[in-house]
């Protein structure tokens, strides 16, 4: 495959990277600096920070976490399926409907257990 | 295929090479686990880089989504969810000298496996039909290849999901 279609993916990485350290920075750089206590203590919305920044996360985050690349699986199974989905006529539509009905069996379950709840 | 094109894919080699290198050696280098987690990212993005070099742009998207998207999201969380991760003051124990002997062991049969067919008779490129996006999702459907795993990678998956969730919500 030619490499140039790349190119403007390439730009598009380039620029982002090269944009994110110029703003990043540009304050740090050209910005007078004088700092107190006050302002270099971490900002919480006006109150005063409790305890120490790095704790541990419940454990709900990494269910959700685990659960979103799941269904991020099934979208990449999804994919070439869905660009040659008009070649393939029903056959096709029957192989992926299986796939899809064993799926939305988890996702049934996972939704009667509560699980995309926040409590 | 010409001087100018070769080139610019030695360029790209060389760049993602050392994305790949130096992410890896962030990872390993790095005391605090979080940021090990964001190199690996680097390192991963390296690799999605050899998979457009090697005629591959749908496992590079795949590559991108799924393992810089979520893997990366996971492994962060990962290390979030055990205590005093973040700071790692241990950092040998009496397993180190165990884990480097079979981690160099690792490396040399994987080394050997790369480098043998090299010394041996060189095989002809393979034909310039490149696997596209089309042939993937008919080869994943048809009856005569990978029909049969697609269907159980669907049961994997309802697996997984329903062990994370009685896992992870075991108190009630």
């Amino acid at each position: 495959m030619a490499l140039q279609q790349f190119a403007p993916i390439a730009a598009l990485i380039i620029l982002a990277v090269v944009l994110t350290f110029i703003i990043s920075n540009i304050s740090t750089i050209f910005g007078p600096s004088n700092n107190t206590s006050r302002k270099t203590a971490p900002y919480e919305s006006g109150m005063q920070p409790i305890g120490v920044g790095m704790r541990r996360m419940p454990v709900k985050f990494y269910l959700i976490g685990v659960l979103f690349i799941l269904f991020d699986i099934e979208v990449i199974f999804f994919l070439p399926w869905a660009v040659v989905f008009r070649d393939l006529g029903f056959y096709g539509l029957a192989v992926m409907g299986l796939f899809f009905f064993i799926l939305t069996i988890g996702l049934i379950y996972e939704w009667k257990k509560g699980a995309l709840e926040w409590e | 295929m010409t001087f100018n094109e070769l080139s610019w894919e030695a360029l790209a080699f060389g760049a993602f090479t050392i994305l790949t290198l130096g992410g890896a050696l962030g990872v390993v280098f790095n005391r605090n686990l979080v940021r090990g987690a964001v190199w690996l990212v680097v390192s991963l993005f390296g690799v999605a880089g050899f998979f457009v070099l090697l005629s591959a742009p749908f496992l590079a998207a795949v590559q991108v989504l799924v393992y810089i998207g979520a893997i990366g999201i996971l492994f962060t969380f990962a290390v979030m969810l055990t205590r005093s991760m973040t700071n790692l003051s241990e950092r040998f124990n009496k397993q180190a000298w165990l884990s480097a002997l079979a981690a160099v062991t690792l490396f040399l049969l994987i080394l050997l496996a790369v480098i043998a067919p090299i010394f041996g008779e060189i095989a002809a490129p393979s034909s310039e039909v490149v696997a596209t996006t089309e042939d993937l999702g008919v080869a994943l459907v048809s009856g005569d290849k990978f029909v049969l795993p697609f269907e159980v990678a669907s049961l994997l998956l309802t697996a997984a999901m329903i062990g994370a969730i009685v896992i992870a919500r075991e108190e009630d």
